[in-house]
């Protein structure tokens, strides 16, 4: 391998160091096509026959696309049709500069062995290789070394036996490059029409990205400001005349907009944008470069709604509309500036409804995301007509100056809208949880069926199949990870066990399974559907501990004394067989029954009285038990409608499985740190600000109660004596107030915080250990814990901190987005269950005051939704409000916080995308001048898209 | 994405080498007449130049000298033009005389010293051109100035670098990948019998790796080891022609 070096010199300056660097150039890289018998590639990639079926080169043909066509059309290469493509070296490591997302995506389907995709060396090949000349700029000499490689794919080529007929096709849309390449003698077609040519499907057109000289192809109007170079924002942020943000979007007015200035607590602000100019072409999330109006140009927000229905033709001239409020006064005035460039884009597939032009034949249309929050956008499609009706996903492309909205290609169509399937679909992808069924190469890795416990096993771990395991789940749980044991020991002891299902046993560090686990993060439950973290066979079959199997379990198992007071811990691997599989409801039923006896019945009375006095403990260094309405639906086992809906009771049992597995979690953490204080994998609440705190110390004050929130148990305290006589569910309100107030549980790594403290819990240290089935935080604490008991080795990743915390964020936005995405999913199932329902009165209670608005929430539906006392087009009633209590005055009633109503409630479907639950208020009854039952007094929650900031910070009755 | 890409997909190293290859490594003997052992060595763009003088008496305090084998002094010192900033490097810091310290230890365990009892080896190598490996390129230069000298050694000392990127041992590592953050390796070794001289290796890397990266460098110091050979072959031819 020596000796086929030359030697050739590549210099680089960068600043006013000389970099010298060896560029070895070698005559063993294969140009990787099977027709070709002179490289002795042992697997080439390219295929002989390599058919894509194009008008324009009927023979079969290698793609080599440039590194434009990768950047704007990377959605027409990963079709399945498009195979069979040379990617230069040169190009992917363009690609890699210019777009980190592109160049994974594009390593993705190289990787991808069905795509047919090769990399060739180009670079480092003997006869491609090209140095730059005098003059010649970097672009320039990249594109000519496009064209040597290009030129001599089709020299080799055709000099190869049998592959005469093979061509190779140069992609490119830049004139001057193709012009130079058909000089050179080489097949160069522009993406477009190439694209254009295949036979096969034209569908594939509509996904062609609109390239930037057809972008500004526009009525010449302009609309916007030039976006400012980055340059120039640089230096504008660093001498303070700009200030840098995110973008927020308004989502009930697209004429206005926050941006969170980025920057230390103190001078953190939020700067409000307001008008399509000041806008500027920045969409939500966006990263931008905001300029401060003078304080005369100060605003306030408005407090209307605003939908972009307009545009049924681009660029009419919009109505500016922020004058109606300049009536404000001067104390509401908030700080408002406008966008003068873009930092990041942070652009991502959009879902949505297609708006259809009017004129038949049009190929442009406008599109209407799902997401209030980003504008429509315009696609280009000779489909249409096939896509109204359906949800489609579009990727936008840019936005020129010149246009009303940004310009997208189309990409996939999810199917009917309002469809189930459809719906679940959209949400799924709205909120980035990775659905699709786990590849070969993952299922590669389960255990081989039948699979049994084998003599080797057992030898290595605990045999603990003689003791009385149970397990206690909701109904229907499949994926059982956790059981318990009881008994009492001769010295008049307990010994009380928590047996987590031993899912680091099947999932080895590193392999595809484990990496698949790791990017899913955790289990997503949505109504009546599950997304697995895990296959199936794992999640429900071996690592599931059901009774009367047995399985491998991690143990965690404790000797107590009488009053639950912890005297030994012990950790192991074990194997057990559970006696029974529990639900919570069978489970109190046998601990209330006292005609029964036997030996499960015992240990679960035995629990359940170690469980109080753990949770009397608990409680007394503070922890704060919250609550947040919670439904279920019941599922029609045929059509997967809800039927019915109610909220989850909570029984003994549940608060005691809870208090084990809380136990459990706190010895485990415990134990890791001690043993990795560099590298445990923990989880913390860090306490609220005492801000936070404000609209509940108001609230109880308006009742005449008094919360203190200094410490977590100050405020358990006073949670636990605010009662109010004949009002049983006031405290629950209270409660749920509290719960808005918490800020959101997050993991970490140990070597990277100092602040380990769960403020919810009143626990110094807490991880997650006892859900490994659905969650992959607990199976690295599995793994760090079978390190630290000497029941496994380490592996490099789990010792290097950096590699933990990536780790860690990856973690909590998948658990983040997973709890998005089971509200938008019991959001829309309450739909659907209205909607079959049709119209309902039902009575709930105030749970905010706002200034037009009161918040309403209806205990037996766990609903929320806002009625509204003004709108846009009629008379608006007399409102007073008042910031004190807080309290609202409508024609002469006053709201309180906490008031109970009447309401009633009903599914408006007049809006297909964005169908909401209506509420009005029928009890206490307000008159308006001219009242009209259907159309005053009410306003939608939208549910579809609502996020609540404020995240509870316990979960359902299962979550520790 | 920031960084750079230090190993390809197709498994191409930045200057277009594969993991395991070593970078071209040429070499001269005898380029001094005055001293008694000289030897000019590249390896890629490392170039080191080593000059041996002794077995001598010994200079200075006496009492330094041991009466059952010989001392051997080594000194170390770059260039100032060897880096992409010029600098001036004065001699005796820090990291020149842990360079001198580990090639002293390098040597004493090569040399049959055993054999000039009350005498002492001087070594004195010089980076030229740093790229990466320069412990490498000066043990590697030394050997052949010892051996050019005519002093009896054990065998070859070779030495060379392994790194691990993305879970792959990379030989003979060059500047860019050594300060490309990652683990870098220094191994000097008895490439006949298999004995290590030296290794050294400051940043930290998890137990399971360091097998395969001990076993990396120890192939490439062996393919070290067959060019040196060769060189030390044709020198000899050469000489040999000369006087004949």
């Amino acid at each position: 391998m020596l000796k086929s070096k030359t030697f050739v010199k590549k210099t680089r300056s960068g600043g006013i160091l000389k970099v010298v660097r060896e560029h070895y150039l070698r005559d063993d890289i294969w140009c990787g096509s099977e027709v070709c018998g002179e490289c002795r590639d042992e697997s080439p990639v390219l295929q002989r026959d390599a058919c894509m079926e194009s008008s324009l080169c009927p023979s079969p043909h290698y793609l080599i696309p440039d590194t434009n066509v990768i950047l704007h059309q990377i959605d027409i290469l990963e079709d399945p049709l498009i195979k069979n493509v040379i990617f230069l070296q040169t190009v992917l490591q363009e690609v890699r500069h210019r777009s980190a997302p592109v160049y994974k995506r594009i390593r993705d389907a190289i990787h991808n062995a069905d795509k047919h995709f090769y990399t060739f060396t180009n670079e480092h090949h003997r006869e491609t290789f090209i140095e730059r000349e005098p003059g010649e700029s970097a672009n320039d000499r990249n594109d000519r070394a496009i064209r040597v490689a290009a030129r001599w794919y089709g020299q080799h080529l055709s000099r190869a036996a049998g592959g005469g007929e093979l061509q190779v096709v140069l992609l490119t849309d830049d004139q001057d490059n193709k012009e130079k390449a058909e000089k050179n003698g080489i097949l160069v077609y522009k993406c477009e029409e190439y694209v254009k040519s295949l036979i096969a499907n034209p569908e594939l057109v509509d996904r062609l990205a609109l390239t930037s000289d057809q972008n500004e192809i526009n009525s010449g109007k302009v609309l916007f400001l030039e976006h400012l170079p980055l340059s120039k924002i640089q230096a504008g942020i660093k001498s303070g005349i700009y200030l840098q943000g995110t973008f927020h979007a308004s989502r009930d007015n697209y004429l206005e907009a926050t941006v969170f200035v980025h920057g230390e607590a103190a001078e953190r602000k939020e700067v409000l944008i307001q008008g399509l100019q000041s806008l500027n072409r920045a969409l939500h999330q966006d990263v931008v470069a905001v300029e401060l109006l003078s304080r005369e140009c100060w605003v306030s927000p408005s407090e209307v709604v605003l939908q972009d229905d307009g545009g049924k033709d681009e660029d009419t001239g919009e109505e500016e509309v922020e004058d109606k409020n300049k009536s404000a006064e001067a104390s509401i005035l908030k700080p408002t500036g406008r966008v003068v460039g873009i930092i990041k884009r942070n652009w991502r597939p959009y879902c949505g409804l297609l708006s259809q032009s009017n004129i038949k034949e049009a190929t442009r249309h406008l599109f209407t995301p799902d997401d209030r929050r980003i504008p429509r956008i315009r696609i280009e499609t000779r489909q249409a007509s096939n896509l109204v009706g359906h949800k489609i996903m579009v990727v936008i492309d840019g936005w020129p100056k010149n246009s009303r909205y940004p310009n997208g290609h189309f990409v996939k169509n999810l199917g009917d809208v309002g469809g189930k399937d459809t719906e679940t679909e959209v949400i799924l992808l709205e909120h980035d949880v990775p659905h699709l069924p786990f590849s070969q190469a993952v299922l590669s890795f389960l255990p081989k069926m039948p699979w049994g416990i084998t003599e080797e096993d057992v030898k290595n771990r605990m045999d603990l199949r003689h003791l009385c395991v149970c397990s206690v789940d909701p109904p229907g749980c499949t994926d059982i990870d956790d059981a318990l044991h009881f008994r009492e020991l001769e010295n008049k002891n307990f010994e009380v066990g928590v047996h987590i299902a031993d899912v680091s046993h099947f999932i080895r560090p590193g392999n595809a399974l484990d990496q698949e686990a790791a990017n899913r993060g955790t289990t997503v439950y949505l109504c009546g559907k599950r997304i697995d973290m895990v296959p199936e066979l794992l999640s429900s079959n071996l690592c599931s501990l059901r009774s009367d199997v047995e399985r491998f379990a991690f143990s965690c198992i404790w000797e107590m004394n009488y009053s639950a007071e912890i005297i030994k811990t012990h950790f192991t691997k074990s194997v057990i067989k559970s006696k029974a599989s529990l639900t919570y409801a069978e489970a109190q039923l046998r601990i209330d029954d006292t005609s029964l006896n036997d030996d499960i019945t015992q240990s679960l009375r035995g629990l359940n009285r170690l469980a109080k006095i753990l949770k009397a403990k608990r409680v007394e260094k503070g922890a704060l038990s919250l609550s947040s309405p919670e439904v279920r639906f019941h599922m029609d086992s045929e059509t997967h409608d809800p039927v019915d809906l109610h909220t989850k009771e909570l029984m003994e049992t549940n608060s005691m499985v809870e208090e084990f597995m809380l136990l459990a979690n706190i010895s485990v953490a415990r134990k890791i740190y001690e043993e990795f204080s560099e590298c445990a994998l923990l989880r913390k609440h860090p306490s609220p600000p005492p801000s936070n705190y404000d609209i509940l110390i108001k609230a109880a004050k308006s009742k005449g109660l008094l919360i203190h929130t200094d410490t977590a148990k100050a405020l358990a305290d006073s949670l636990n004596l605010a009662e109010i006589e004949g009002f049983p569910y006031f405290n629950t309100l209270l409660r749920i107030l509290a719960t808005r107030c918490m800020m959101q549980a997050v993991y970490f790594c140990s070597g990277m915080d100092s602040d380990f403290h769960h403020y919810g819990l009143a626990s110094p240290i807490y991880t997650h250990f006892t859900s490994p089935i659905r969650r992959y935080s607990d199976i690295i604490v599995h793994r760090l814990l079978a390190v630290a008991i000497g029941a496994d080795s380490t592996y490099p990743d789990l010792m290097d901190k950096h590699k933990q915390a990536t780790l860690c964020n990856n973690l909590n936005y998948r658990h983040k987005m997973a709890q998005y995405a089971q509200r938008a999913s019991v959001a829309f199932n309450t739909q659907l269950f209205f909607k079959s329902k049709g119209i309902l009165n039902e009575d709930g209670f105030i749970l905010f005051v706002r200034k037009n608005a009161i918040i309403i929430l209806i205990p037996k539906y766990g609903l929320e939704g806002t009625v509204f006392f003004e709108s846009k087009d009629k008379p608006s009633p007399h409102i007073a409000f008042s910031d004190e209590g807080p309290t609202l005055t409508v024609e002469g009633h006053t709201f309180f916080m906490f008031d109970k109503v009447k309401v009633t409630v009903a599914l408006d479907a007049s809006n297909i995308q964005h169908q909401k639950i209506r509420m009005a208020l029928i009890e206490p009854h307000i008159t308006v001048t001219n009242y009209n039952p259907h159309n005053i007094l009410t306003s939608g929650s939208d549910l579809g898209m609502r996020a609540k900031k404020k995240k509870k910070k316990k979960k359902k009755s299962h979550k520790y | 994405m920031a960084g750079i890409e230090l190993l390809s997909d197709q498994g191409y190293r930045l200057d277009g080498r594969r993991a395991t290859e070593l970078r071209k490594v040429q070499a001269r003997m005898g380029v001094f007449a005055q001293a008694d052992g000289s030897a000019y060595l590249e390896q890629g763009n490392t170039k080191a130049l080593a000059v041996v003088y002794g077995p001598h008496e010994v200079r200075g305090p006496r009492a330094k000298s041991l009466h059952d084998r010989a001392v051997i002094n080594c000194q170390y010192s770059m260039a100032t033009f060897s880096t992409a900033e010029r600098k001036r490097r004065p001699h005796g810091d820090r990291k020149s005389s842990e360079m001198s310290l580990h090639l002293k230890q390098t040597f004493e365990a090569a040399v049959l010293t055993q054999l000039y009892p009350r005498s002492q080896i001087d070594i004195y190598v010089k980076i030229l051109q740093s790229d990466g490996g320069n412990y490498t390129a000066c043990v590697n230069a030394a050997t052949l100035a010892v051996v050019d000298a005519g002093i009896p050694m054990r065998d070859y000392v070779c030495a060379c670098t392994a790194g691990f990127v993305d879970d792959t041992p990379l030989a003979d590592l060059c500047h860019a990948e050594e300060s490309g953050g990652g683990t870098s390796l220094s191994l000097a070794l008895l490439p006949r019998s298999g004995q290590i001289a030296l290794v050294q290796m400051d940043a930290r890397i998890h137990q399971d790796h360091l097998d395969t990266l001990m076993e990396a460098a120890m192939t490439a110091c062996k393919g070290v080891s067959r060019v040196l050979d060769g060189v030390v072959r044709q020198h000899l031819q050469e000489v040999s022609v000369l006087t004949a």
